[in-house]
């Protein structure tokens, strides 16, 4: 069931994740709740996304830094080379623990963090990706009551990813990357017309 | 009560109980990570609660000892953020140069990957005699570990990278000798390390330092315990004494960022202001 009062959405991708992230935030107009990017890249690239991404959007873009607070508009890019974890006081911790899925970041560590803070309040978006990192997550989200979403592999760049987390999760929508804008730009509000969306 | 409320019981008992038991106190750790840790120990040993847990903590020893090494597994490279290590070298083994002698505190060294890579650095520059280093961490195993400077071979081609974006001025297999599958880092390079136990959240001061090198350990603790660090550090650093912490590691949340200026902010590198050290004490005998 579609609430009206979710408090923050986590995204996870990694091959072609930064044409699809571009996409969606270019058509987002505003956001009102924290979106929190989790991008698998290679240790040594920094602020890349965050840099990329600021032309797009009026909303403030931070990549993420250990004890960084959680903000209503924000944009958050998790950092190449740490685990990004949220603390029930509604900031940002971060961990050199080992790599989950060959990856640090990892979508799952992130998803499951945030869905232990958020529960039901939580939206988790799986994008284009080459392995299966966010599945696992992706489940927590929705059996802690979450909202999830998955890119339609049809559309997405590497159909590895999503397609791993609609067999685990049996999402709640599979969206195109234009539908997951519209979809974002009307969460928690009273126009929102859900007919627009694929049910699956 | 909701099931994380139970859980939020369990974790305070067993941090409790490990208090009154061992003396090693996590009850100030951050709470995101030490859930994931204390959730990998229950999935590897197969127990269903977080309060299942305590009896073993309180009666099985070599069990609180797996326990242990769960809350000290950090993975750390050497040279660790190349950059890192490349201010180091152009900008504050310089400055440290003008000292006759210079002090340096590695806190929370675990298995001493960063204390070799700062050992090759300063005999690099010619400073290494001129240096005590003193390498602690509050695990043990990790610290027996760094004392034998001896990793797997597979891991020196990423090491050989980072080093070699260092400006590093030899070639890196020169300060190890390889044999089977692992190498073992040449024995003058411990010279003038100490390595110690330590455990920054409950140990005191033991000296005054030129330079702390404290990265990506207080990312580990809450607020309260940072500040208790940090405060520690500003005690236990000298006039101008410099502070590295981790590069996504930031003292702007921090209340004692005033006592603190920075120094190369890219890489983390603070410094103290001069007159800090008069300051707190004065602020101490007030109390």
């Amino acid at each position: 069931m579609i609430k009206k009062d979710y408090k923050a959405i986590v995204v996870g991708c990694s091959l072609g994740g930064k044409e699809a992230i571009t996409t969606i935030v270019k058509n987002l107009k505003h956001n009102s709740i924290p979106i929190i990017i989790v991008q698998h890249l290679a240790s040594d690239s920094d602020c890349y996304l965050a840099t990329h991404l600021k032309p797009y959007t009026d909303s403030a873009i931070y990549e993420i830094i250990n004890n960084l607070p959680i903000q209503q508009n924000g944009i958050y890019i998790a950092p190449a080379n740490y685990h990004v974890l949220f603390g029930e006081n509604k900031i940002f911790y971060l961990s050199v623990d080992e790599k989950h899925n060959f990856s640090r970041p990892s979508i799952d560590i992130s998803f499951e963090s945030a869905s232990e803070v958020y529960m039901n309040d939580l939206v988790g978006i799986v994008l284009t990706g080459a392995n299966s990192d966010g599945s696992v997550g992706l489940d927590f989200i929705k059996k802690n009551g979450g909202l999830t979403i998955v890119q339609d592999p049809a559309a997405a760049k590497s159909t590895f990813m999503p397609n791993a987390a609609i067999k685990m999760v049996k999402p709640d929508y599979i969206l195109s990357l234009s539908e997951i804008s519209f979809f974002l730009e009307h969460l928690n509000k009273n126009e929102y017309t859900p007919k627009q969306l694929k049910l699956k | 009560m909701t099931l994380k409320d139970k859980e939020k019981i369990e974790t305070n008992l067993l941090l409790d109980a490990i208090f009154h038991c061992y003396g090693y106190d996590f009850r100030s750790y951050a709470k995101p990570s030490l859930k994931r840790r204390i959730a990998h120990r229950m999935e590897v040993s197969n127990i269903a609660t977080i309060a299942d847990l305590i009896p073993l903590v309180i009666h099985d020893k070599v069990f609180f000892n797996l326990f242990l090494k769960d809350m000290s597994l950090t993975v750390t490279e050497m040279f660790r953020d190349p950059s890192f290590f490349k201010s180091l070298r152009d900008e504050i083994i310089p400055i440290l140069k003008t000292f006759p002698f210079v002090k340096i505190w590695h806190a929370g060294c675990a298995t001493g990957e960063e204390v070799y890579s700062l050992a090759i650095l300063l005999k690099e520059e010619g400073f290494y005699d001129k240096t005590r280093i003193y390498a602690t961490d509050f695990n043990s195993n990790s610290i027996e570990i760094a004392k034998e400077g001896i990793y797997p071979i597979a891991k020196m081609k990423a090491f050989t990278n980072n080093y070699n974006h260092t400006g590093g001025k030899g070639s890196f297999s020169d300060y190890y000798e390889a044999k089977h599958s692992s190498v073992k880092f040449n024995d003058s390079l411990k010279k003038n390390i100490t390595f110690a136990h330590h455990n920054l959240a409950q140990d005191r001061s033991f000296g005054e330092m030129n330079i702390i090198i404290c990265r990506n350990v207080m990312m580990y603790f809450d607020g309260k315990l940072q500040s208790k660090v940090l405060s520690l550090f500003l005690d236990s650093l000298c006039n101008k004494g410099f502070l590295c912490i981790g590069m996504k590691e930031s003292l702007i949340y921090s209340n004692l960022q005033n006592h603190f200026e920075p120094q190369n902010i890219d890489s983390k590198i603070y410094r103290k202001k001069a007159s800090e050290r008069i300051e707190l004490k004065k602020h101490k005998s007030l109390n």
